[in-house]
């Protein structure tokens, strides 16, 4: 695990914290009565959440998203925040074995120049969205920091909130994107086992697993207000990378307090080109654990749900956890004005128009929030 | 503050020049949009909040479109980590034609969303100098409610508890130092979960109650909404009524010095 001296180095501890005790997490520890204390604890601890993550906690699970939805609702109300993915780009110098944009995998490879970003973000922006989350495949080169910053740039004058989803950057790079208008910074961990981690990442800077870990808080010393984290779940054992995603989570709000803390929470899903990875996927009621747990660990967190996800799982959860959900969405480079046309990143389940979702929080009594950020 | 009337014996709130017969504030960020007119009628609101980061002239889901008429909005900063994030915000409300109010919220906690006093008197004062009608958020500490009012602000306003948590008068005992020391109006904001509550501040004689998110999770809205002002009226007619003295025992029929009295005394 040991960095090359090219990639930037930051004094934290929070890996150190984080590692050995997602190592030592022990899922059959835990009993039903344990996790009956956790789900009514009035402040939970991480034992509470490693005990909300455990399989005792399976039949509890109507409880748990009970107590989700009640804390949810008084710290968010019913407000629902809407925003859509754009990806402006699909090379990736990369070879992570369960994704479609790998080195390796034969797709149509795009990347939009300004003009085309400029076109999909006004195609978006019709739609009535205010927030944005761009993404890249990870090539520094194809895809480099001023790229991404004039991609930022231009999302900026059409969009009141500007995520970012690239490959983790040094300090300077972060703070290139803030100057130009980024509000957020997302990283996914993948899977929080070194040893998987090196496994399913073969070939690639990504292989560097310790660089990518303290990206958020590179991004948060560079001055960033809100960081997203993530475990692709089901690339290794799920309960132990849920935990050490909340862990991560947590001991970067307790160093960086202002820290806005985010979840995705998305399961590994089929890939073209990719049918010889194997992978165990969770079901849908272990994924609605996970997200209650982070709820109930984090009742101010942020939670993102995944258009990975059929519309009917996102409906029923959109009520009980998330705070934020994407409409219209394309995972295609090009996707939204029809410009160009590349294969996704992955399969989405839900595809439906921003209209369409707002018609469905609206009648499950949730309001969509279109403008959280100015 | 203490207790005033006007002279002609009309009770009302006095913030920025303007009169108010209502004392509750009304929240607007965790329920639908559409459910913000019969909130407001139903607590007898005549200022209601909103967060600025929702606000967009023209957009989709505007909440600036259903705010009713003769109601006054009331800007907040939330969102705002630094004075000049929320004296940015100020700003941006006024030119948003939201008026010369505005609630100071300048937070840099994500868990607790406990206000910053430092940062809130400092936006204070550059807000109040330019003829904003200034509302600060704070946390109920006496030297800072002195110096926001030093500063010009229109009143203070203390938590009761965290935002949201519905936790009731868990600072009550330093808000009461406030209502006490300070001149400008005391207004409870945030962590009142029950008109009960709401109801035991306004007896302790502050002057206005904001809540938002025990009305908003509420089964019925407005009808909490409702309960919520009855209670704010009780709690402020007891205050002014003045209440009788409280007493740990019984007031004895038979006084111990009642012998001094008695006839071959």
């Amino acid at each position: 695990m040991v960095q090359p001296d090219d990639l930037e180095a930051i004094p934290s501890d929070v890996m150190e914290r984080v590692l050995p005790l997602a190592e030592a997490y022990d899922a059959g520890a835990w009993s039903e009565k344990r996790v009956l204390r956790a789900i009514y604890a009035a402040q939970r601890s991480v034992s509470d959440f490693a005990a909300l993550l455990s399989p005792a906690a399976a039949p509890l699970l109507e409880e748990m998203a009970q107590a989700a939805r009640d804390e949810t609702r008084c710290r968010f109300g019913n407000s629902v925040s809407l925003f859509t993915p754009i990806y402006i780009s699909n090379h990736c110098e990369n070879q992570c074995v369960y994704c479609g944009f790998n080195a390796r995998n034969r797709i149509r490879r795009t990347h939009l120049p300004a003009s085309g970003v400029e076109s999909e973000m006004r195609a978006i922006a019709e739609s009535g969205l205010r927030e944005i989350l761009i993404l890249t495949g990870e090539s520094r080169v194809k895809s480099n920091v001023e790229y991404i910053g004039a991609a930022c740039e231009i999302a900026r004058k059409y969009f009141r909130a500007v995520g970012v989803e690239v490959y983790p950057m040094d300090i300077a790079g972060y703070a290139h994107l803030l100057a130009r208008g980024t509000d957020f910074v997302t990283v996914f961990q993948e899977t929080y086992d070194p040893v998987r981690y090196g496994e399913v990442h073969p070939g690639g800077r990504k292989r560097v697993f310790p660089y990518r870990f303290n990206a958020q808080e590179r991004a948060l010393i560079a001055g960033f207000r809100g960081v997203g984290f993530a475990a692709l779940l089901g690339l290794s054992d799920f309960r132990k990378d849920a935990f050490a995603t909340g862990l991560h989570a947590y001991f970067i709000q307790r160093k960086y307090p202002h820290a806005e803390i985010s979840f995705s929470c998305p399961r590994l899903r089929p890939i073209k080109g990719g049918s010889a990875f194997r992978f165990s996927s969770l079901t849908e009621a272990e994924l609605l654990q996970v997200i209650c747990a982070y709820r109930l660990f984090m009742p101010f967190a942020n939670i993102t749900l995944s258009s990975r996800e059929n519309a009917r799982f996102r409906d029923n959860v959109v009520g009980i956890a998330a705070t934020k959900i994407s409409a219209g969405v394309s995972v295609a480079v090009g996707g939204h004005s029809g410009l160009e046309k590349s294969d996704g990143q992955f399969e989405i389940d839900d595809a439906r128009s921003v209209d369409e979702i707002r018609r469905m929080l609206a009648s499950r009594g949730l309001q969509a929030v279109m403008s959280d950020y100015l | 503050m203490k207790a005033t009337k006007n002279e002609d014996s009309r009770d009302v709130l006095t913030l920025g020049g303007r009169e108010f017969s209502s004392r509750f504030i009304l929240g607007s960020g965790k329920y639908s949009l559409s459910l913000i007119r019969a909130a407001v009628e139903e607590a007898g609101a005549q200022m209601i909040t909103l967060a600025l980061r929702r606000a967009e002239r023209g957009g989709v889901e505007n909440i600036l479109d259903y705010i009713p008429e003769g109601v006054v909005p009331l800007p907040n900063t939330s969102g705002a980590r630094t004075a000049e994030e929320a004296v940015r915000l100020a700003r941006l409300a006024r030119e948003l034609g939201c008026g010369d109010f505005v609630k100071i919220e300048v937070i840099r906690d994500s868990k607790y969303l406990l206000p910053d006093n430092h940062e809130t008197v400092r936006a204070t004062e550059v807000l109040a100098a330019e003829g904003f009608v200034v509302m600060p958020y704070m946390y109920p500490d006496l030297n800072v409610a002195r110096d926001l009012q030093d500063a010009g602000a229109a009143c203070v306003m203390p938590l009761a508890a965290p935002i949201g948590s519905n936790r009731g008068l868990v600072t009550m005992d330093f808000i009461r130092i406030l209502v006490e020391e300070i001149d400008v109006p005391v207004i409870v904001d945030a962590g009142i979960g029950r008109p009960s509550q709401a109801c035991e501040a306004m007896e302790s004689g502050v002057a206005a109650i904001m809540a938002n998110t025990a009305i908003a999770t509420a089964g019925d809205l407005p009808a909490m909404a409702g309960a919520f002002r009855k209670a704010i009226e009780a709690g402020r007619a007891a205050y002014l009524a003045g209440f009788g003295r409280v007493l740990d025992t019984a007031d004895p029929s038979s006084p111990l010095t009642g012998f001094l009295r008695d006839d071959d005394a």
